[in-house]
């Protein structure tokens, strides 16, 4: 019976070219505006660690004085140094790891590569297993070197390509801002979007070629990079000083595995923050948060707003294409009242009626679904082409695909609904007598 | 024309009639708002940034080493004046449109209590303010000895400085800005100035209305100032003096790497500055132009429907006299009042997506303008949709009504 319908509904949609061809291009252009909106953002708003973003947490404190409190006031986004490095050795979550942004210059021993500036994140040793990087050769540094302010190096599969071949590098040296670093791992491609662990570097499209130990940054006074917040006489900290001690500048990240172990941590920031405050270094009353990955990005914002006010406005368009299907639809089906009356009067009921002619409305929703794809991949292409960071992340991906002919088929079946019931309404003899 | 036939026809045909009329009203609330946003972004990029734009340009410098600052801002600027067609050359932190630098939360008093807003600092060595190019609307330019105060951190304390009268306004809202001051922590500041226009490097964190909460600080150049250079040259030299100066780092800096994203012309640092406003704008349009050519494509479907089912009262209305352009007539007026009905239901539509938009994004309130010209638009767009299926109409000949009955 299916395939009857279906051979009924392509005999008509045939019959009518010009009507057919409206219907599927008003879907074909509001599905394709969504999808393509929709993907930009399916692909923003995505998880940068899949599996893992739940157990990751960011810790906020609020060590800063009284000038300008207020009871409401989020506590800042980052940390200082003396925090950061209390909280790194009390070691009460699974893992930790304090980490900054910067930028350092390469000297290749080829001479025939000139030196070049690299994005470097100094971290402590749990960045990696903590965030699960993939290692291609080697491993990471671990925390005794850290603290031994080791000259050791992490490197990108990119700039391991550019300097090495892709060949093993581990246990060579690299010459970093005039300081010989070994070089102890590979990691394979590995780029996070959005930059979660480092927003003010730009939050998508963003990665690191180097990754070396804090301390050692501390030592060697590299460049850093990102945001310096201060308050009181705090110096801002040019490229290579160190920002005072009432300035904020550290990233800090833990991964706790049950919510109870959450929650501890939680009660840990508050003991912590009262017993800086009996000591006078913190002067406001405890004012701590602990988000996790998925929270902190969506207190953030980082999905730009332009690309959600770009969904809303493809999600109105479709709504318009819709009820332009439903109109078209109603004028086709209303059109076929002679052909519905004699099926009727042969004895098919009316829901055999409406199941002929929703197919019918399936077969507009596929291909335009097939058109409105089309549309998509043309549509994610302009994307790509524009300036902002995340530009070059706009692909469709399978479920994205499949999403589109899902919305395609589900929208017009929608829009089918109300022309098929009243074109089912149709008294038999009436139409027969007509003609 | 009689109305009142056509509304008892309408009557009868309650779905479809409705149907246009709800796409009409959909596409009239879509077509306002994206009007509107595109208006609005337009107007932004249209800031005036108070600075000689055209005439200006700025050289980054990277990779030197702090201690010997002095020394190379002295070669530095020894080397951009020996470049034919230029016509100053200073030291800056930061120009409009480039990478920002310099903000920071001010008070209104010592004891920092009165929170006064974040603002952008300028901090330019001697010749810096002149080659802006702004202009002083109270008070003075720095005077020479001006520029002599040492720095603390990235700014010099006790400094004369120039407000905006924007930042004035916000400050010291109807009094005299000059001689009022303000602190940036412990650092205090005496407003000697105020100008015109300044714009934010970045614009304002607070919206529009804190676009030009900015202050020029005159300050000696040295270590806490340093790398970066304002070049002034007429607007037809400009491009080929950056040029020669880019070239020229590599013989007076070999110390140092010139970062070429940051060294751009002020108009070019602007074309960059707006780019995804202007992308957005774009995309805007091509909604816009989609939807209008959807909607067309509804009427003409429906329209042509509604005339093949009413050949044969067409042809009757001709053999009872009607003539040509009578049909002609009552199509276009049926669409009239279709399309009315439309925009009436898209007005309230229009204005209940506006609001939805003002609580998630920065928008004002829609103008009632924009709700006028969509209705012209979609008057002008459904006559013209349904002219092709009433001309089609009006060829009925009146024969039609003798037969097939």
């Amino acid at each position: 019976m299916f395939q009857y319908y279906l051979d009924l509904a392509w005999r008509s949609l045939r019959r009518n070219k010009v009507l057919t061809a409206l219907m599927v291009l008003a879907i074909a252009l509001g599905i394709g505006a969504s999808i393509t909106t929709l993907t930009v953002l399916h692909v923003l708003s995505g998880d940068p660690l899949p599996g893992r973003s739940a157990e990751i947490y960011y810790p906020q404190i609020d060590p800063q004085d009284l000038r300008g409190m207020s009871p409401s006031k989020e506590p800042p986004s980052q940390l200082t140094l003396i925090d950061g490095m209390n909280l790194l050795r009390a070691a009460r979550a699974d893992r930790q790891a304090l980490m900054k942004g910067g930028e350092v210059p390469i000297q290749p021993e080829q001479s025939t590569l000139d030196p070049f500036y690299v994005n470097a994140r100094y971290t402590t040793a749990d960045f990696f297993p903590m965030f699960g990087t993939p290692f291609l050769f080697g491993h990471a540094w671990n925390s005794a070197d850290d603290e031994a302010k080791a000259r050791q190096v992490v490197i990108s599969s990119d700039l391991n390509q550019k300097l090495f071949g892709g060949a093993n590098s581990v246990g060579r040296t690299l010459r970093i801002s005039g300081t010989a670093f070994q070089i102890v791992g590979v990691l394979d491609h590995w780029q996070p979007n959005p930059h979660f662990y480092d927003l003010n570097t730009g939050s998508y499209a963003y990665s690191e070629q180097v990754f070396l130990p804090l301390q050692t940054m501390i030592d060697l006074h590299l460049s850093q990079d990102g945001s310096n917040d201060c308050w009181g006489n705090g110096g801002g900290g040019t490229d290579t000083v160190l920002p005072a001690d009432t300035c904020v500048w550290l990233q800090f990240w833990v991964q706790l595995k049950t919510p109870a172990e959450a929650a501890a941590y939680k009660q840990f920031l508050v003991h912590y923050s009262e017993e800086q405050r009996t000591l006078g270094r913190f002067q406001r009353p405890p004012n701590v948060r602990l988000r996790n990955l998925m929270q902190w990005l969506d207190y953030n914002g980082v999905v730009p707003d332009d690309v959600r006010l770009q969904t809303w406005l493809a999600f109105g368009f479709l709504v318009v294409c819709l009820v332009n299907t439903v109109g078209l639809m109603l004028a086709k089906f209303m059109r076929r009242a002679a052909e519905l009356g004699v099926r009727r009067a042969l004895g098919a009921s009316r829901r055999a009626l409406l199941v002929q002619l929703l197919i019918e409305a399936g077969v507009v929703g596929l291909v335009g679904g097939f058109g409105g794809a089309l549309l998509a991949l043309g549509g994610l292409w302009l994307v790509r082409q524009r300036s902002s960071d995340y530009a070059v992340l706009a692909h469709l991906d399978p479920s994205m695909l499949l999403m589109t002919f899902l919305l395609a088929l589900g929208a017009t079946l929608l829009a089918g609904l109300l022309p098929a019931w009243r074109a089912c309404q149709i008294a038999p003899a009436l139409q027969l007598k007509s003609n | 024309m009689q109305i009142q036939p056509i509304l008892a026809a309408l009557r009868r045909h309650r779905l479809a009639t409705l149907l246009i009329a709800m796409e009409i009203a959909l596409a009239c609330a879509v077509l306002c708002n994206a009007a509107f946003l595109i208006a609005t972004r337009w107007q932004q990029a249209r800031i005036h940034s108070g600075v000689d734009e055209a005439s200006l340009a700025v050289l980054t410098l990277e990779g030197y080493d702090p201690a010997h600052a002095v020394d190379l801002n002295a070669r530095v600027l020894a080397g951009l004046r020996a470049i034919p067609g230029l016509q100053s050359a200073s030291v800056i932190n930061a120009v409009p449109f480039g990478q920002h630098a310099g903000t920071a939360g001010i008070t209104t008093d010592a004891a920092g209590q009165h929170f006064g807003g974040v603002v952008d600092f300028y901090a330019g060595g001697p010749g810096s303010f002149e080659a802006l190019g702004v202009k002083v609307v109270a008070g003075q330019a720095p005077a020479p000895e001006a520029y002599q105060r040492p720095m603390h951190s990235f700014l010099p304390d006790d400094a004369t400085v120039l407000v905006t009268s924007a930042l004035a306004d916000h400050l010291w809202p109807g009094g005299d800005p000059l001689g009022k001051e303000f602190w940036v922590g412990r650092f205090h500041f005496r407003v000697g100035g105020v100008l015109d226009h300044l714009m934010r490097q970045r614009g304002g964190e607070g919206g529009p209305a804190t676009a030009e909460w900015s202050v020029f600080v005159p300050a000696p150049p040295g270590e806490q100032l340093v790398g970066r250079y304002l070049i002034r040259a007429k607007p037809a030299q400009l491009s080929g003096v950056l040029r020669d100066a880019r070239a020229a780092m590599a013989k007076v800096a070999p110390d140092a790497v010139v970062d070429l994203a940051n060294s751009q012309t002020v108009s070019d640092l602007r074309e960059d500055y707006f780019r995804r406003d202007r992308t957005m704008s774009r995309l805007l349009l091509g909604v816009i132009a989609a939807l209008l050519l959807v909607t067309a494509l509804g009427i003409v479907g429906l329209a042509s429907f509604w005339v093949q089912q009413r050949r044969r009262q067409i042809g009757v209305r001709r053999a009872l006299g009607a003539t040509r352009g009578d049909i002609l007539r009552y199509f276009q007026t049926e669409n009239f009042l279709i399309v009315t009905l439309g925009v009436l239901l898209g007005a309230a539509g229009a204005y209940a997506m506006n609001l939805a938009l003002m609580q998630r994004f920065e928008l004002s309130h829609l103008p009632a303008v924009y709700l006028l010209v969509a209705a012209v638009v979609l008057w002008s767009l459904g006559q013209l949709a349904v002219l092709g299926p009433a001309l089609r109409a009006a060829a009925v000949p009146p024969v039609v009504a003798t037969r097939s009955v």
